[in-house]
């Protein structure tokens, strides 16, 4: 191409002339630059940067294959994103108090934070639930509980994400059978849980059973929703935590839809057709500091999985295709220091987000380095989104960052590195046995590794921690949890094991048991076991016995 | 407490550790471990209590499940109302001296088990797959009254016939799919093995490893005793008890021929003659710090002098050094 | 030959973020400790008697949950009871700083909360350890 041949030449005409004669006298303050995930970084990026690029087959329009440029055709001309900030602490009745305030200052869906307990099938009265009780969310026993969560709150009109994985099926039956209570069919249900399990065993280590019988009741939930609630996502294949726990951009996208395709592939296994269930996957990225990079992550994660769907998987329904995702901005970036700074960061990395095309997002707030958010700090929180939606005009058109010289490159290169690591994957054996090997979690721990020993020794600023520090801060107030929430919540599964009706409980347990060894969708039992007042801990704990629990590798 | 003030005799540690006190059985694997001379002085003690305790080693490359397959050996020995004492050994760090030692995660859950004492160890500069401390160790958990010892290696390539100088009986683990062939027909691995465990029987090729196993040990020469191979899958018990049953048998079957014996004795013999290298290699490594070898060293750099001609006078020089 | 610091890292209690306690063991080993890692969901029972059994100097507890007010002094409280008082306890996560007065009157000697480079908690150790 003789333009490029050209341009070619001006560029280093320009490097030999005007720039040398000032890099001469002034060098630049790096010898190299490097993105938050240590990606190599250009002084300047030209079309020679993205000659490769075919616009019709990489990015093409919104709403269409590839979907680069996202998933609908009008993006936030026509909706904006979903505002969802994650909250729930304390007893069932604290949080609903929160729910209905978030939705009264203008948030549009729920996103329900359990307690650890909960998140791990225990009972709050279980000894290992001592002092975590209604700690990091909401604390939820029985459908009781769940009844109290959700009272005064249409289900029909809401819709609700619950960060929830290895007793996911529960926390799903719990909110179906709520449902029933307020004469809302389980059809007109719209949601998520989270229900990503490889990623606990990768990151989070929320996990309860072994993969096998923890991939059964994924694909119990995929083919129970895709006949009972076909607005419901079935699934929300988390990055996000992999991210925080320590990898690089790169790393997300490509461990992440490496799960991705695990739960397809196990789907299809289970003798569902792909394009019964692959709409409603839903995926969960971060937002970090790095904000081109940021963008051109969601870009090339949205590509490479719109190519994995049709050409891997053979999918035919465009919304097979479809990355829709839902963001929250980097915990890991917040810092204890002067948190008042972590709103500019929020910001920043909340514009990533929108730049990046996300379906809905959470904004942290300033003080989660420190506890559970105030009042307050989760207003300003919400209002950082508002006013990006309102005012910052980001949002008048779509995917404004398209055709940059330095995001396409970027997005390239994301894309290729992250489809290098999924053929690693792949000769593994997949992701499951990807991480049973503990290659995955070894990776993870080299970069979270290698980025603590770049901020201790200076290379990498992170403003107020390492670079311009104050002396003697004040703390500020901070939210508390009351102390007495596990003995009123241990209180309270006292009384209902008391007045429940017991011999239908052990009933339908039983039955629960003899499914659980069977191969029968595990679905309806659950839910039976549930409006029967059968607690979480006793549900998980016929799981337990029937699943055994998974001992995790201890990688470094 | 365990307190600096009053130093404690041998005989005291001695008396403490033979009647099962957990903490200063603790700190005499620390003297151990730290070349700490009260170590030694405490085992002299408690020799005359050892012998009892059946000693298992069990190793294999990493990734084979050895600590997930040992903590259900533990479970299946506790259930047959048996103590156990375990030591479990971590790669040091060449560069820095640490060590991340991560075998009890998978064992974790007998922590509170007063029939169950686990100790993590750390090669610290030996190059086998065992720490210089180990064999000390087993010795003590065997005169603090366990009745079984299990020893985990590191699971480092050719380390793995260290184990034979500590065990009554050695276990290899081995699983499919880490390059079998080449597993197997490494040097000396199916002639170190008593019991052989092909783990993570649920994975495709298992009974293809099992059987190149076999093989290969039908090729042996076995007078008493021909090595069995058991499948077994760490991560739902499978094969554990049939796993333990025959290193049980191995050992009944050693005692019966009479073997037992012999087989500590030559260990004993092994074991004295490497302390005895050891402290020889110190003496030496003393007289090499000498100034008066300086001289020498450039003489041998310069070639002037051969190393062969050198090794005589180091020779000498401690020989002189020990008449005197 | 200078003795290697022992140090027990823990994950007391439901929480599951391991990548603090995982970055410092590294570093803790890279300084020239020896690290007994135990994972994640351990008891403070279980936590004070593989501390006991593996012979430590040090104990590193790392809690992001918020139950370290209960967790923390529990530790302390049982080394307490065994008489091992010697065993330096050090806590890390997300604790406020009014919660910190508190953990240091149960006995836990220093607590470090995000931000802190590995290299104070490495210097902390090396001038504490108790023996």
């Amino acid at each position: 191409m003789a333009e490029e041949k050209d341009l070619r030449k001006a560029k280093e005409a320009w490097e030999q002339g005007t720039l040398a004669k000032v890099t001469a006298r002034f060098p630049e303050r790096k010898a190299e630059f490097t993105t938050l995930s240590g990606m190599p970084v250009e002084r300047l990026y030209t079309p020679l940067d993205t000659a490769e690029l075919d616009y019709e087959r990489d990015l093409g329009f919104p709403g269409q294959y590839p979907y680069t440029r996202g998933v609908q055709p009008t993006m936030y001309r026509g909706r904006l994103w979903t505002m969802r900030q994650y909250a729930g602490f304390g007893t069932a009745e604290e949080s609903n108090e929160r729910y209905k305030y978030l939705l009264e200052q203008g948030q549009t869906g729920l996103s329900v934070a359990f307690d650890l307990p909960t998140q791990i099938g225990y009972d709050s009265d279980h000894p290992l639930a001592q002092g975590e009780v209604g700690k990091v969310g909401v604390a939820i026993d029985s459908l009781a509980d769940m009844e109290t969560l959700f009272a005064g709150i249409p289900l029909d009109k809401v819709s609700t994400s619950m960060t929830i994985n290895a007793p996911a099926a529960v926390l799903l039956a719990m909110y179906i059978a709520v449902a029933e209570k307020q004469g809302v069919p389980s059809r007109k249900l719209s949601g998520t849980i989270q229900n990503d399990i490889l990623k606990e065993y990768a990151a989070r280590g929320t996990y309860i059973f072994p993969p096998k019988p923890s991939m059964r009741l994924i694909t119990d939930i995929f083919a129970y929703c895709s006949q009972n609630l076909p607005e419901w996502n079935t699934i929300s294949i988390s990055g996000y935590h992999i991210r925080e726990a320590g990898c690089t951009a790169v790393q997300e996208v490509a461990f992440t839809l490496a799960n991705g395709i695990a739960y397809v592939e196990a789907a299809i296994r289970a003798g569902l057709n792909v394009d019964s269930f692959a709409p409603r996957l839903s995926f969960f990225f971060n937002a970090q500091m790095d904000l081109l990079e940021e963008v051109a992550k969601f870009r090339a994660a949205r590509r490479l999985w719109a190519r994995i769907m049709k050409e891997r998987f053979g999918a035919k329904d465009p919304r097979s295709m479809m990355l829709r995702f839902h963001t929250q901005t980097a915990g890991c970036a917040l810092t204890a220091q002067q948190p008042d700074n972590n709103i500019i960061r929020v910001t920043i990395q909340a514009l990533a987000a929108v730049l990046g095309g996300t379906q809905s997002l959470h904004t942290n707030s300033r003080d989660e380095a420190l506890s559970l958010p105030t009042e307050e700090s989760v207003r300003i929180a919400l209002r950082t989104q508002q006013i990006i939606a309102y005012e910052s005009g980001v949002t008048n058109t779509i995917d404004p960052l398209a055709g940059s010289y330095a995001v396409e490159s970027m997005t390239n290169r994301i894309e290729k590195e992250a489809q290098a690591y999924l053929e690693r994957i792949d000769k593994l054996g997949g992701a499951v046995a990807a991480i049973e090997q503990g290659f995955i979690q070894r990776e993870i721990q080299e970069s979270a590794y290698a980025y603590q020993r770049a901020v201790e020794s200076g290379e990498r600023i992170v403003v107020g921690v390492n670079k311009f520090q104050v002396e003697n801060e004040q703390p500020p107030e901070i939210h508390k949890v009351d102390p007495e929430v596990e003995r009123r919540q241990c209180a309270k599964l006292n009384e209902l094991r008391a007045n429940r009706d017991n011999g239908k409980v052990s009933q339908v347990l039983a039955e629960l048991r003899e499914a659980a060894k069977g191969d029968d969708n595990l679905m309806p039992y659950i839910l039976e076991s549930v409006r029967a007042y059968a607690t979480l801990g006793e549900i998980c704990g016929v799981l337990r016995e029937v699943f055994g629990e998974y001992q995790p590798a201890v990688i470094f | 407490m365990i307190t600096e003030k009053e130093p404690m005799k041998p005989t005291d540690w001695a008396e403490r550790v033979a009647s099962g006190d957990r903490r200063a059985l603790a700190r005499v694997i620390s003297f151990l471990e730290n070349d700490d001379r009260q170590g030694v002085e405490v085992l002299k003690e408690l020799y005359s209590r050892t012998g009892r305790a059946h000693v298992i080693g069990i190793t294999g490359p990493p990734g084979a499940g050895k600590s997930s397959l040992l903590d259900k050996i533990i479970g299946e020995l506790r259930s047959q109302g048996k103590t156990v004492g375990v030591v479990a050994v971590d790669p040091t760090s060449p560069f820095s001296g640490g060590a991340i030692l991560g075998d009890r995660v998978r064992m974790q859950g007998w922590t509170g088990d007063a029939g169950v004492y686990i100790r993590s160890m750390g090669t610290r500069g030996s190059l086998g797959g065992l720490a210089r401390a180990t064999y000390g160790t087993i010795q003590l958990l065997d005169a603090a009254g366990f009745d079984y010892v299990l020893v985990e290696t590191v699971g480092v390539g050719q380390s793995e016939v260290d184990i034979v100088r500590v065990a009554d009986t050695v276990v290899v683990v081995t699983v499919p799919g880490l390059g079998d062939d080449i597993q197997i027909n490494k040097a000396g691995i199916t002639e170190i093995g008593d019991v052989f465990a092909v783990n993570k029987a649920d994975l495709p090729g298992s009974e293809r490893v099992a059987t190149e196993l076999e093989l290969m040990l039908d090729l042996g020469n076995h007078q008493i005793w021909r090595p069995p191979v058991v499948l077994t899958v760490a991560a739902t018990g499978q094969g554990v008890s049939e796993l333990v049953r025959a290193a049980q048998d191995h050992y009944t079957t050693l005692q019966k021929e009479g073997k037992l014996a012999e087989r500590r004795l030559a260990r004993e013999k092994e074991a004295l003659l490497l302390r005895l290298v050891e402290r020889v290699r110190r003496e030496i490594l003393s007289i090499w710090a000498q100034k008066e070898l300086s001289e020498l060293w450039a003489a041998l750099s310069a070639r002037r002098l051969d190393p062969y001609t050198l090794e005589e006078n180091v020779y000498k020089a401690w020989k002189g050094a020990k008449d005197e | 030959m200078e003795r290697p610091i022992r140090v027990l890292v823990a994950k007391p209690g439901l929480d599951g973020h391991d990548r603090g306690a995982k970055v410092l063991a590294r570093a803790l080993r890279d300084a020239g400790m020896e690290v007994i890692y135990t994972g994640l969901r351990q008891t403070p029972e279980q936590i004070v008697e593989a501390a006991l059994q593996e012979d430590v100097d040090v104990i590193g507890l790392s809690c992001l949950s918020g139950a370290h007010n209960h967790l923390f002094p529990r530790v302390t409280q049982l080394l307490k009871e065994k008489q091992a008082e010697d065993i330096l306890v050090l806590g890390g996560g997300i604790i406020p700083e009014e919660d910190i007065p508190g953990l240091l009157a149960a006995g836990i000697s220093a607590v470090f909360t995000p931000g802190t480079p590995t290299s104070a908690v490495i210097d902390y150790i090396k001038e504490h350890v108790k023996r």
